[in-house]
């Protein structure tokens, strides 16, 4: 996500870094591409304009050219722009007061209403609420039986009337009956509607003003183009939004939008979907994303990732064996699989300082049949080899290849790989290890 | 199939409504001379109709230098070159739906999640119901929750059969199931939906593949269609889409949804520019004759308008 952005602003801004003097033409220089930039990064034009004018009156001013290192101040005052411009901090939803407390999901058509409304059913049941969607979607075909279906597979209730009925009954209904069946969490999954229809728009007005929602939440696609600002614009001034959900920021998409919608409406972006399935929703963080985009990293992200996927007892586990250099093939498959766990491994990697944006890691995907090619191979080992790979020899080597269906050469690489991941293990737990993710990830996953 | 009137007029209403500070500045500088503001104000109008950075810049160069070479004489006499470039580039794309006259045409709709392919189908299926032909419908996207039911919605409302498989099935499976039926029954129109998927994930642009593959192996030649539907609200991702879509599957043009906003889908002027991929169709509304030919004149006006 973010990355031909990132890597465009990073080209643009590497020019300055080095230098011990700038002038004023070295910072236009630089910021006539940051420019172009964002704007194809689809930043909207007049947030670009501000943006820039912005950044420049600060760069050309005393603080840089006094500084002893012209080049990073610049690049420091573009990621406080860009935090700026995006938000700050991380804005939380708000849900203080008497339970239960009503969200609102709204949008155009396709933006991916439904699909967040389960996900964020989902990750609020995570923080011990309870959760009831109600399906208030009466037009698109089969909308109430998508997010049934999503309900199910969840075991989070949903709640509807039928497409028989009219919307706002529906969403006051669905507050009655929260009440009365101890949900303190109440999402209202919307009908897709363009901003300009005024009947349809009314609708919602009527609605909000009928379940009073804590929160309304603009759900917008992240492949929005120049539109997304006056989309944001019309369904806040009829709705007073509470904030965004960006979705598909798993693509390619370079998000020029997320840039945009804050400065213009004024309202935080609060989540983003990153992949299809339930669980692909992450809080938004304006500062990480900031930095992901100057390809300074998120490894803020990255740990918390690894929190929710590793449990502390084995992390601890893990990082003993690391130091003690006592790290066995079993110990390098449950790795494997834990990487694997905490999501695409692009968008792992590109957290990592250093990585974002790096040209060789764009479009990379874990590679499920190499996983499994490795997986087949230490399932061929014996609990023995498995904890002294050195007893592998040319004999045990061809057993192994044939029991997992693969070559003597595969488990050769296999087994060199593990040595040359061993090896950077110790020198990382000996304290004087090089800081060069790059290489231990590049091995082990053979890129 | 003409463009009513209704369809400029709805774009105008919405566009005036949103627009209004572009339009006026920008016809503010067309009655004055023509200096460096003109240009930059029809730059600015083309970055706003998502054209892009580069697409825009290549178009500009071009109107600069015919400026130069016919000096015209006012500034609204460049507004009208502008739209000329343009339509250069737009009209070869402007293609109708290749419907062959006899025997069946297959039509694979394809792109990424939310840009209306269901909805299209839907439409399509009524459109070419109502002419009279024979349709079936081929429900292969078994991923998306409902989906299914929501293109048997659709098929019920068109009067037209449904091919499918129960959810999670091998959409290859149901594509070929409905080139089977279509076959069999002797229909003249088989349509085939697939799951929205982001161009960028490498296992699901295989998947899409094999679909295609299976499809064209039964059918023993290629698709009529291979059509990808393009929201017109999307930026310069549009092209990113057009690409790697027309990498995994050989696109035969665009059905360019949801231009009944306030979007004005620049991004098709870019597509055009760079791949040449046909606009076959436009949605203009919600209701199902909503779904227009590509009239790039029109086009080209509600840019400015």
């Amino acid at each position: 996500m973010f990355s031909n952005l990132a890597e465009k602003l990073q080209s643009a801004l590497a020019k300055l870094k080095g230098r011990g003097k700038l002038s004023e033409q070295d910072v236009e220089q630089a910021l006539r591409e940051v420019r172009l930039a964002l704007l194809e990064a689809d930043v909207n034009f007049r947030v670009v304009k501000d943006f820039l004018a912005r950044v420049k009156e600060r760069a050309v001013g005393q603080e840089v050219m006094q500084s002893l290192t012209p080049g990073q101040q610049v690049v420091k005052i573009v990621h406080e722009e860009l935090t700026a411009l995006m938000g700050g901090s991380h804005a939380r939803l708000n849900l203080a007061g008497r339970p239960p407390h009503v969200i609102m999901l709204v949008g155009l058509q396709g933006a991916g209403k439904t699909t967040s409304a389960a996900k964020l059913a989902n990750a609020l049941r995570k923080q011990s609420h309870r959760p009831l969607l109600v399906a208030a979607d009466v037009y698109r075909p089969a909308a109430i039986r998508q997010l049934q279906v999503l309900g199910d597979q969840l075991g989070i209730p949903v709640f509807t009337l039928g497409e028989r009925h009219d919307p706002v009954d529906i969403a006051q209904a669905g507050v009655s009956h929260a009440k009365s069946h101890g949900n303190d969490l109440v999402i209202i999954d919307t009908a897709g509607r363009l901003h300009i229809d005024d009947e349809l728009m009314d609708e919602l007005a009527r609605m909000s003003s009928a379940v009073q929602p804590k929160e309304t939440l603009l759900v917008l696609d992240a492949m929005t183009g120049q539109e997304a600002v006056n989309v944001a614009e019309r369904f806040n001034q009829q709705l007073e939004l509470t904030g965004f959900i960006l979705t598909k920021l798993d693509g390619d998409a370079r998000g020029g939008a997320a840039l945009s919608v804050r400065a213009v409406v004024g309202k935080p972006i609060k989540y983003v979907g990153v992949g299809e399935k339930v669980d692909a929703l992450e809080p938004f963080h304006p500062e990480r994303m900031a930095s992901r985009i100057l390809g300074m990293g998120d490894v803020l992200t990255l740990i918390e990732k690894a929190q929710a996927s590793m449990d502390a007892e084995t992390a601890q586990k893990m990082a003993a064996k690391l130091r003690t250099a006592d790290f066995t093939l079993e110990d390098f498959l449950d790795q494997l699989r834990q990487v694997r766990n905490m999501g695409p491994l692009d968008q792992i990697l590109g957290m990592i300082p250093g990585l974002a944006g790096a040209k060789q890691l764009q479009g990379l995907q874990v590679d499920e049949k190499q996983l499994k090619r490795i997986e087949a191979i230490i399932q061929s080992m014996t609990p023995e080899e498995r904890a002294q790979p050195h007893i592998i020899n040319g004999s045990r080597r061809r057993r192994i290849a044939r029991g997992s269906g693969t070559s003597v050469q595969d488990v050769n690489r296999l087994l060199k790989q593990f040595e040359q991941t061993r090896a950077l293990f110790k020198q990382l737990g000996g304290g004087r290890g090089p800081r060069r993710p790059k290489g231990m990830l590049a091995r082990l996953f053979g890129h | 199939m003409a463009f009513g009137g209704g369809w400029l007029q709805r774009l105008r209403e919405g566009l005036a409504r949103t627009r209004a500070g572009l339009a006026e500045r920008v016809d503010a500088l067309l009655g004055g001379r023509i200096d460096e503001e003109v240009f930059e104000g029809l730059e600015e109008a083309l970055i706003q109709a998502d054209t892009g950075v580069a697409t825009t810049m290549r178009i500009m160069d071009a109107l600069r230098e015919r400026v130069r070479r016919e000096s015209p004489r006012d500034a609204s006499a460049v507004k009208a070159m502008l739209q000329e470039e343009i339509l250069a580039v737009l009209k070869p794309v402007a293609r109708p739906l290749n419907v062959k006259p006899e025997g069946l045409t297959a039509m694979l709709i394809v792109g990424v999640n939310g840009a209306g392919k269901t909805t299209s189908i839907g439409k399509l299926a009524y459109r070419f119901r109502h002419e009279g032909r024979r349709v079936i419908v081929g429900a292969a996207d078994t991923f998306r929750a409902a989906a299914i039911e929501q293109l048997q919605a659709w098929g019920e409302r068109a009067g037209v059969p449904v091919i499918a498989h129960q959810a999670g099935a091998d959409p290859a499976a149901v594509a070929f199931d409905a080139a089977q039926a279509a076959l069999a029954r002797g229909a003249d129109i088989l349509l085939v939906d697939t799951a929205g998927r982001l161009q960028t994930r490498t296992n699901l642009m295989e998947e899409l593949k094999k679909v295609h593959r299976v499809l064209k192996e039964r059918l023993g030649g290629e698709l009529a269609e291979v059509l990808l539907v393009l929201d017109a609200t999307t930026g310069q991702n549009g092209l990113s889409q057009a690409r790697l879509f027309g990498q995994a599957v050989p696109l035969s043009g665009i059905i360019l949804t949801k231009l009944d906003g306030t979007a004005k889908g620049g991004i098709v002027i870019a597509i055009a520019g760079e791949l040449g991929l046909p606009v076959k169709l436009v949605g203009v509304g919600e209701s199902v004759d909503d779904l227009q030919e590509f009239d790039p004149e029109a086009f080209v006006k509600a840019l400015f308008s």
